[in-house]
C-alpha cells in the first residue's frame, strides 16, 4: 500500500485550466472516488500521476518521491508499483490474453515460464475469465474487455492501482459486477485505488472517500454519503439521476 | 478589391502549407535522432525486429513479385523497337539490366514497399496511439519507443534491400521471357550478356540506397503513427500522409544519392 499526496498540482491546454492548483491527500488503503463532469480534469488528474502527461506545477508524491521530477529510469520504478486500468482497457490488440497479461511480467521481472503460466491462470481465475486465455482482443465483449484489463493491472501486484472509468460503456449488471470485482480485488492485494467515475453506482459500491471537480478546482471532499445529501445545487443536479435510480432499486 | 482579397487567402494558405512542411521536417529530425539514441541502447529487441521483418516481407511478397516481372517483361518490350531501329539489339540484355539494377528496381519496389507498409505502420500504431495501448505500455515502465518504432524501423531498413535484389532478379526473368517470346535467345547467352553489362558499381549503389529508402519508410509510417491525433480520423489521415510523405522523400533522396553516386563512380 502507499500514500499519495498531490500538491498545488496544476495542468491547462492552451487557455484552458484544467487542473487549477489542486491538493489532495489519498491515504494507504484508501478507495479514493474522483467525480466531475465529462471534461473536467478528471482523467488528466490520474495521467498526471503517472507522467503520461506533463504537469505545468505543483508535486505529487508517491512513496516519498515527488514523480514530477524523477529522472526515467526512477519514474519506471515507480510506475512498476502501479497499475492503471484504461477506460476502453487498452488491450494491445496483436496479442491474445495470454500474451497481454505475460507482457509486463516479461518485460519488467524475472519470473520462469512456469511462474508466469501460473500467474495468468490466477489472475484470470480471480476475474472468471480462464477460459478466454488464448482469445484475442478483438473475440472479446466489452466487458470482458475491461475484466481483462484489470487482470493485467492487478498481474503484477502494484501497491496502487488507477482507475479511468472503470465502468463507462457497460450495462448497469457488467458494471456492478466490476464494481464487486474491484472491491474484491482491492481487499484481496490490499492496494490503494484512485477511481475516477461519474458513476455514483459504481462510487457506491466502492468508495471510501470521494471528492468532485468542478472548473479545475475541488468542489467536494468528504464521504459519499454527505456527498448525496449535500445542498448545493451543482452536486444535486450532478447526482440528481443516479439518486432516483439508487432510490427505485434500479441498480 | 476581390482579386486582392483571393490573393491574400491564397497567400495565406501556401504559408499554412509552408508552415506545416516544416513542422513535419522538424518533427521528423527529432523522431530520427530519437531512433538513433534508442537503437544502440538495450534492451535489444532481436525477436520483435525479426517478427517484423517476416511481416513484412510476406506482406509485399506477392506484389512485388508480380511487378519486378512486369517491369522486365513491359521494359524489354518497349526498348527492343527502339534498339533495332538503330542495329542495337545485342545491347537490350544490357541495358534493361543496368536500367533495373540500378534506378527502377530500387526506386520501383521501395515506392511499392512505401504503399503497402507505411500506410501500415501509420494506420497500426495510430489506432494503439488512439485506443491508449501505447499509454498503457508506457505506464507500465516499457519502453514504447523502442519497443514499438525502432523495431518497425530497423525491420523496414534490413527487408528492403532484400525484397530489391529479389525483384531485380525477376525483372531480369521478365525481361528474358520478351526477348525469347520475340527472339528465341538462349538463356545462358542472355544471363552472359546481363553479366557482362553490370558490374559491382552499378548492383552496389543501387542496393545500398535501398537501406536508406527502407529507414525512410519505417520512420514515417512510424512517425505519423505514434503521434496520431483526433481519433480514427487521425488514424486515416496517418496512414494515407505516410504514404504520400515516404513516396516524396524516397524520390528526393534517389535524386541526391544518385547525384552522389554518378559524381563518385560515373
Amino acid at each position: 500500500m502507499v500514500e499519495v499526496e498531490i500538491k498545488h498540482l496544476t495542468k491547462a491546454f492552451d487557455d484552458n485550466i484544467v487542473l487549477d492548483d489542486i491538493s489532495l491527500n489519498i491515504n494507504e488503503g484508501e478507495n479514493f472516488v474522483v467525480f466531475g463532469r465529462s471534461g473536467t480534469g478528471k482523467s488528466v488528474l490520474l495521467k498526471c500521476i503517472v507522467r503520461l502527461m506533463e504537469a505545468d506545477a505543483g508535486e505529487i508524491y508517491i512513496e516519498n518521491q515527488n514523480v514530477l521530477t524523477l529522472d526515467i529510469r526512477k519514474l519506471n520504478e515507480v510506475r512498476k508499483q502501479i497499475g492503471f486500468l484504461f477506460q476502453g482497457a487498452a488491450l494491445y490488440d496483436s496479442m491474445s490474453v495470454r500474451e497481454n497479461l505475460a507482457f509486463p511480467l516479461i518485460r519488467n521481472f524475472s519470473f520462469s515460464p512456469k511462474e508466469i503460466d501460473f500467474k495468468i491462470r490466477n489472475v484470470l481465475e480471480k476475474v472468471s475469465l480462464l477460459e478466454a486465455i488464448d482469445k484475442m482482443p478483438a473475440e472479446l465483449s466489452g466487458g470482458m474487455k475491461k475484466r481483462i484489463g484489470l487482470a493485467r493491472t492487478i498481474i503484477t501486484e502494484p501497491k496502487l492501482i488507477l482507475y479511468d472509468e472503470p465502468t463507462t460503456g457497460l450495462d448497469p449488471i457488467t458494471s456492478k459486477e466490476i464494481s464487486q470485482l474491484i472491491v474484491e480485488l482491492q481487499k484481496d492485494l490490499n492496494t490503494t485505488s484512485i477511481i475516477v467515475t461519474h458513476d455514483l453506482i459504481c462510487a457506491k459500491i466502492i468508495a471510501s472517500h470521494a471528492v468532485v471537480l468542478k472548473d479545475g478546482k475541488i468542489r467536494y471532499e468528504g464521504n459519499l454519503d454527505s456527498l448525496t445529501s449535500q445542498d448545493d445545487p451543482f452536486l444535486r443536479d450532478f447526482f440528481s439521476s443516479d439518486i432516483i435510480d439508487i432510490k427505485e432499486g434500479r441498480n | 478589391m476581390e482579386n486582392t482579397t483571393t490573393t491574400q487567402k491564397n497567400i495565406s494558405i501556401f504559408g499554412k502549407r509552408l508552415s506545416e512542411f516544416f513542422g513535419i521536417v522538424a518533427g521528423l529530425s527529432l523522431f530520427s535522432l530519437e531512433f538513433f539514441k534508442n537503437v544502440f541502447l538495450p534492451p535489444y529487441e532481436f525477436g520483435e525486429v525479426k517478427k517484423h521483418m517476416d511481416e513484412l516481407g510476406v506482406k509485399t511478397l506477392p506484389i512485388v513479385s508480380v511487378t519486378g516481372f512486369i517491369i522486365g517483361l513491359v521494359l524489354t518490350m518497349q526498348s527492343q523497337p527502339v534498339m533495332q531501329k538503330f542495329g542495337a539489339e545485342a545491347f537490350l540484355p544490357g541495358m534493361v539490366a543496368l536500367s533495373v539494377v540500378r534506378e527502377l528496381g530500387p526506386v520501383i519496389t521501395a515506392l511499392i514497399f512505401a504503399g503497402r507498409v507505411s500506410s501500415g505502420i501509420g494506420a497500426e500504431l495510430g489506432s494503439m496511439r488512439v485506443t491508449e495501448q501505447i499509454d498503457a505500455m508506457e505506464v507500465s515502465a516499457i519502453n514504447p519507443f523502442k519497443f514499438l518504432v525502432v523495431t518497425r524501423v530497423l525491420a523496414c531498413t534490413l527487408i528492403l534491400p532484400m525484397l530489391t535484389v529479389y525483384v531485380i532478379f525477376l525483372a531480369i526473368i521478365g525481361g528474358y521471357i520478351s526477348i525469347y517470346l520475340s527472339q528465341n535467345i538462349n538463356f545462358i547467352l542472355y544471363i552472359h550478356a546481363v553479366v557482362h553489362s553490370v558490374d559491382f558499381y552499378d548492383f552496389v549503389p543501387g542496393v545500398a540506397k535501398t537501406f536508406f529508402f527502407g529507414y525512410i519508410v519505417g520512420i514515417v509510417g512510424a512517425y505519423k503513427g505514434y503521434n496520431t491525433e483526433n481519433g480514427t480520423v487521425g488514424v486515416g489521415q496517418a496512414s494515407t500522409s505516410s504514404v504520400v510523405i515516404s513516396s516524396l522523400l524516397i524520390l528526393l533522396v534517389d535524386m541526391v544519392l544518385v547525384k552522389i553516386t554518378v559524381s563518385i563512380w560515373g
